[in-house]
């Protein structure tokens, strides 16, 4: 095995430099777009040589980005990117690995690795570009795609129920569970920041923009004029307020949170509640991934994080205390365990 | 003459080579007793030969016909091939194993049977009628009744434990009276019962006194008037130990990391007959083993593949139905170059088959069960022993060729045992390949090697070399995505040829026997011995007869067409339905002729005769 030999102190790297020479090859117009830039942009806030950094995707037009990256890159088959992902990071676990997947790709096809490799708490980063449609194969419905969806292969409306991604990721025992939207860049920026510092199984669910095959998917909460009102920006510590005059929250009435208005019926802020994303159970995260619109307003942000164990880690600590206890292993050794004898 | 302590007179007689059975129900232990009786005998310095043979079902109904595990060994003072064509000794530990095993067992072979488990409700378990112990059903062999659980039970009297573990020590019985006949030591079987049960006195205690009730037993009752010693075989100098093809597979490629210099990871998904590769892999610890065990076998492969794209030598093990589930996968090896070696145990199918028995019928799933032009080198060990030396072959190719590698194996030469000499480390080949570095220039990830056609292995976490790949098609040497068709049919071309001059690489195709003539025996993987054994009989027949057993199935050796058509006839024996007569007769214009046979079991060596003889009165 080679040493791989890194620069002792990077000089500090710009956007630029995450840059591939490669043309973007998406819709104009598609929200992969802002994915993609808003990626480059805080790659180089890591510090991290762009050597180590590997982007590993599946299909689908998410799949396409990590040729977009100037980084390392994989480009796999459909649904197994956290596959790759998992041996990569059992092989060189300094590595820092970005799985890049789609709705299809990781919740249909790949939703049984999907739910494996949060489990397992593979410390990698997992961006699903959520547009509710299969994009790649030009419009059938997905597994986020709403009951009763009309789409070329559903042409009186889908039989099928949509899955929550968050309420699965939660289930599935990620670590850090997030949501955030393609045309909220900032927002993505500081998402994505703090899933790539997050050291375990990261997922982010982005609301994503198909201009092509399903336009406005997430238009009804997410533009500019009403997403104050209707989504809910989650923010560690912090109680659970929106809207445009910071007046509504959320209380919690039995089981079940209500959106209440501040200064109505005698409700104050103390009433409200209040966000916990270290919580070490998981109810208020399982909660929250639930409320959408037009119910509730749409949570963005980190839902969940919490500091377990990598799955990398657990596998070296096993290799180490093994030769802790028994040395280093002696080839010789083992070609001869068991019995042996000689012929002269 | 021998006159032992307590015993009375008896003849010792030498033989050459013994077969014996041990049958029983499969919570018997029969296999276990096989095991020891195997490493005693190798221990000793026979040569051996061995065929673990056991149902499916992991617990089907005591004393039912399903449920009988056998287990065969063949020991002897000459070289030997095979675990033997039948038995001369059936151990029946019950009705059901008797009813199943007896049609194998010659006229005049000895049987000892259990006669404490003849009772009626076992005898209908097994659908007898009458009971054969009495009917004069079998009259021809050599019949001891020994009341097995009876004689071992007062052998434990005193012991706190309840009759139902008492009962399940009886194979030490069977086994103890089975060393006595042989004349073999108990020590490595009184060792192993120390290791093994050392945390529980009491169950040791039980074992070591049915061993010794065995052995006793058979030293002072006047049933048996004779002993038998089998002499020492006389192997090539050198340390030996007895192993298996799955532990010579996992021990390979521990060794073959060794010599490559790189760390060593195994993604798999549990599957009969392969699991016990994953489990001995994961027992290299020490040595930096990295093992994952999948939720699936695309998985296992996709994870196989993401650690051979970080460097490590990565291998994947499973069984037909398990490769199946990575075909996709391994195109995206194929297309992405990248090394690793797939692990095919293969056994009875299609679908989920007999899972536990013999066939060799993923042939052309290993050479063609993929979408597209997607070449890939397949090996075959022949024997047990030979596991080793293919696990290294495999990394040896996938590394110099970054391709994927097809490993086949199957149930039998898995499970199956011989006597193996074992190199030292220094006699491993350096299979070591280095990591593509910064040079001068553009980095061109799909630049090639002018000789092996190989591109770089540049893994990540190496400066200057980032860089894409994936399943989509690339440019020649850039490596960029392309749908540039020229470039496409230029990149399969490419592929093919890497693949093809593998051919140049490996050693020609042996023959054994004449170098031209009436009849070559053509074979693949597991049924070398039955065919080579079959081969040594008719040549001493004096038939114009050769064996020729192919291990590299794709590409073949560069001589093997200059082989094939030096014979007027070329049999095929394979146990699938002629697989790789149909390849044989494609790739080279030979009117060769297929025997096939899938019936869960290896060849027999006396099936091969007969159909080599038939064959030669036919065409002659
Ligand atoms: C094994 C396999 N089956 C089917 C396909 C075809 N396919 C490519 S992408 C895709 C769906 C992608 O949907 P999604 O993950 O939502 O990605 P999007 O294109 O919307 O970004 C399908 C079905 C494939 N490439 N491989
Ligand atoms: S089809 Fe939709 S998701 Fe795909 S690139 Fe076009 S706009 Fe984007
Ligand atoms: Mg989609």
């Amino acid at each position: 095995m080679t040493d791989i030999v890194t620069p002792a102190a990077p000089a500090k790297l710009t956007r630029k430099d995450f840059v591939a020479e490669q043309e973007v090859r998406w819709c104009p117009g598609c929200g992969d777009y802002s994915i993609l830039a808003q990626t480059q942009k805080v790659m180089p806030d890591f510090g991290v040589p762009k050597e180590n950094i590997v982007f590993i995707s599946g299909i689908g037009c998410s799949g396409r980005l990590p040729y977009y990256m100037n980084t390392y890159g994989f480009h796999s088959i459909h649904g197994r990117a956290p596959t790759l992902a998992t041996g990569l990071k059992l092989a060189r676990p300094e590595l820092m690995v970005w799985v890049i997947t789609g709705d299809g790709d990781a919740l249909s096809i790949g939703g049984n690795h999907f739910l494996h490799s949060m489990r397992r708490n593979v410390d990698f980063t997992m961006v699903m570009h959520n547009n509710r449609i299969y994009g790649l194969t030009k419009g059938q419905t997905s597994p986020t795609s709403e009951f009763g969806k009309r789409t070329k292969s559903t042409p009186m409306g889908s039989v099928d129920r949509p899955v929550m991604p968050l309420t699965l990721a939660l289930a599935a025992e990620a670590t850090f569970v997030a949501r955030t939207v393609d045309t909220h860049t900032e927002h993505m920026q500081h998402t994505l920041e703090a899933a790539g510092r997050h050291r375990g199984a990261s997922y982010i669910e982005v609301l994503q923009n198909c201009n092509i095959f399903n336009d406005g998917a997430w238009r009804e909460f997410t533009e500019r004029d009403v997403r104050d009102d209707r989504m809910l920006v989650l923010e560690h510590g912090k109680p659970l307020i929106f809207g445009k005059d910071r007046d509504k929250g959320i209380r919690l009435n039995g089981l079940h949170p209500e959106v209440v208005t501040i200064g109505e019926d005698g409700v104050t802020e103390a009433d409200l509640m209040v966000h916990d994303q270290h919580a070490e159970d998981p109810y208020l995260a399982l909660m929250l991934s639930r409320m959408f619109w037009p119910e509730y307003p749409v949570p963005v942000g980190v839902l969940r994080e919490v500091e377990r164990p990598t799955h990398s880690d657990l596998v070296d600590e096993q290799i180490e205390q093994a030769i802790a206890k028994s040395g280093p292993g002696d080839l010789a050794k083992a070609l001869l365990a068991g019995e042996t004898w000689t012929v002269e | 003459m021998t006159t032992t302590a307590q015993g009375p007179e008896r003849e010792s007689l030498e033989l050459d080579r013994v077969t014996i059975r041990f049958a029983g129900d499969s919570g018997d232990g029969m296999q276990l007793t096989g095991t020891q009786f195997t490493r005693t005998a190798a221990v000793f310095g026979n040569d051996i030969s061995t065929f673990p043979d056991y149902p499916a079902e992991i617990r089907a109904p005591a004393g039912s016909l399903p449920g009988v595990s056998g287990f065969q060994i063949s020991f002897s003072a000459s070289d030997i091939h095979t675990p033997g064509d039948a038995p001369d000794v059936l151990v029946a530990m019950n009705p059901a194993a008797l009813k199943t095993n007896v049609v194998d067992l010659p006229p005049g072979g000895a049987l000892i049977v259990n006669s404490d488990a003849f009772t009626p409700s076992n005898l209908s378990k097994a659908a007898y009628t009458a009971n054969p112990l009495t009917d004069g059903t079998l009259k021809q062999y050599k019949l001891f009744q020994v009341p097995i659980s009876t004689l071992n039970a007062r052998a434990l009297e005193g012991l706190e434990m309840t009759s139902k573990q008492v009962d399940l020590t009886k194979n030490f019985f069977a086994l103890g009276l089975m060393f006595w006949l042989y004349e073999r030591s108990m020590e490595p079987t009184l060792k192993w019962i120390d290791q093994k049960f050392g945390s529980r006195p009491v169950i040791a205690e039980a074992n070591r006194r049915a061993l010794q009730a065995g052995y006793s037993y058979g030293d002072t009752t006047e049933m048996f008037h004779e002993t038998y010693r089998v002499p020492k075989a006389r192997l090539a100098p050198g340390t030996y130990r007895n192993i298996t093809g799955n532990e010579a597979t996992a021990l390979g490629f521990l060794a073959a990391a060794h010599a490559a210099q790189r760390p060593l990871f195994y993604g798999s998904y549990p599957i009969t007959p392969a699991s016990d590769i994953l489990h001995q892999l994961s027992a290299y610890k020490t040595f930096g083993v990295k093992t994952f065990q999948a939720e699936d076998e695309i998985a296992a492969i996709g994870a196989t593949i993401g650690a051979a794209y970080g460097g490590s030598l990565a291998l994947t093990g499973t069984s037909g139905p398990g490769v199946a589930l990575k075909t996709e996968a391994m195109g995206l090896a194929v297309m992405t170059e990248l090394p690793i070696v797939i692990v095919n145990v293969q056994r009875a199918g299609p679908s989920t088959g007999l899972p536990t028995k013999v066939e060799q019928a993923d042939l052309f799933q290993a050479i063609f069960g993929r979408n597209g032009e997607a070449p890939m080198p397949v090996v075959a060990p022949a024997t047990p022993a030979e596991c080793f030396t293919f696990a290294v072959e495999a990394s040896r190719l996938a590394l110099k060729y970054m391709t994927p590698v097809m490993y086949l194996s199957d149930a039998f030469v898995g499970n199956g045992a011989e006597p193996w000499r074992v190199p030292a480390v220094g006699e491993l080949p350096d299979i070591s390949v280095p990591n593509a570095v910064k040079g001068e220039g553009t980095f061109l990830p799909y630049g090639r090697d002018p000789e092996t056609l190989s591109r770089p292995w540049a893994v990540p976490g190496t400066p200057g070399l980032e860089h894409r790949i994936g399943g989509l098609e690339k440019l020649h040497g850039l490596g960029t995505v392309s749908y540039d068709a020229d470039n496409h049919h230029r990149m399969t071309v490419l592929r093919r040829d890497k693949v093809a001059g593998i051919a140049r690489d490996i050693p020609d195709l042996e023959v054994f026997g004449p170098g031209q003539g009436e009849l070559l025996i053509l074979g693949w993987g597991s049924t070398y011995g039955a065919i080579r054994s079959a081969v040594e009989r008719l040549q001493a027949e004096g038939k114009s007869v050769a064996q020729a057993h192919l291990r590299y199935l794709f590409p073949f050796p560069e001589n093997t067409g200059d082989v094939l058509r030096r014979y007027r006839t070329v049999l095929v024996p394979e146990l699938n339905l002629g697989q790789l007569w149909f390849v044989i007769r494609g790739t080279y214009l030979v009117d060769a002729v297929s025997y096939g046979k899938v019936r869960g079991k290896p060849f027999r060596i006396s099936e091969i005769v007969d159909e080599a003889n038939r064959l030669l009165a036919e065409r002659s």
